[in-house]
């Protein structure tokens, strides 16, 4: 799991590439915690294009950005949801609380 | 009563998270026999991924166990996964299955059986307190016309 972290007027971008499963969501958590922490945006975008791969753990971390960017009272868009993910986030009822491109 | 396999194979390998991505790609890499559609590969690899993931994260969640992986195919053109541990067990199963529930903390979302359930036909949990869980999921492939 890698992830490029870019910043500018309090806009957050996180593109995450490779597999988002409980071994790379370890890495995910912990890199969004850190770049919410210093850049406190008003809006955060996961950009999930380059992700081959995700499970629930998926969904644990964008529970954990859309509780967070609540706290800041900022928005979060997810984008870039391959088919596969798209049916995980379908089956968890995620669709309905998070804004999905 | 147990069903008679086609084909099967069975898989060992120890509670460290880095073998869940070995264990839905061996799991995919066995259905393709099965001329699985795309969606139905991808189906297949995250419900392994999501039973592997639980026998690590919570079959073991201080130490390093064998996780047991058995795919097989059986008549009809059914694919039956099964995912063994011999860690903690889950004291109240029918809790576990449900949506949100976990004990995993901050990084688990607690759907990986709704996810388990929605993807597969049919999902069986067996456990026991420190003797471990064994999930069993069975899906139907649709038979692809040939030509």
């Amino acid at each position: 799991m890698e992830i490029q972290v870019k910043s500018a007027d309090r806009n957050l971008l996180l593109e995450l590439s490779g597999e988002l499963d409980h071994h790379g969501a370890r890495t995910a958590l912990r890199e969004l915690d850190e770049a919410l922490d210093a850049a406190l945006p008003s809006k955060l975008v996961l950009d999930l294009s380059e992700v081959t791969f995700m499970d629930s753990s998926g969904i644990a971390v964008i529970l954990r950005a859309r509780q967070k960017m609540r706290l800041l009272d900022g928005g979060l868009l997810v984008r870039g949801v391959s088919p596969q993910a798209r049916r995980v986030l379908d089956a968890a009822g995620v669709s309905r609380l998070v804004t999905i491109k | 009563m147990r069903t008679k396999a086609v084909n099967e194979v069975t898989l060992d390998f120890p509670s460290q998270s880095r073998n869940e991505s070995f264990a839905r790609s061996a799991a995919a890499c066995f259905a393709a026999q099965m001329d699985p559609t795309l969606n139905e590969l991808e189906d297949i690899k995250t419900a392994v991924s999501e039973a592997v993931t639980n026998a690590i994260v919570h079959g073991y969640p201080d130490s390093i166990g064998g996780v047991t992986l058995k795919i097989r195919v059986l008549a009809g053109n059914v694919l039956e996964l099964m995912v063994k541990d011999h860690g903690r067990g889950i004291p109240d199963v029918d809790k576990a299955r449900q949506p949100m529930f976990t004990t995993g903390g901050e990084e688990r979302s607690g759907m990986g059986f709704t996810i388990m359930e929605s993807f597969m036909d049919k999902v069986t949990v067996r456990s026991a307190v420190n003797k471990g869980t064994t999930v069993v999921m069975r899906k139907k492939l649709v038979p692809r016309v040939k030509k």
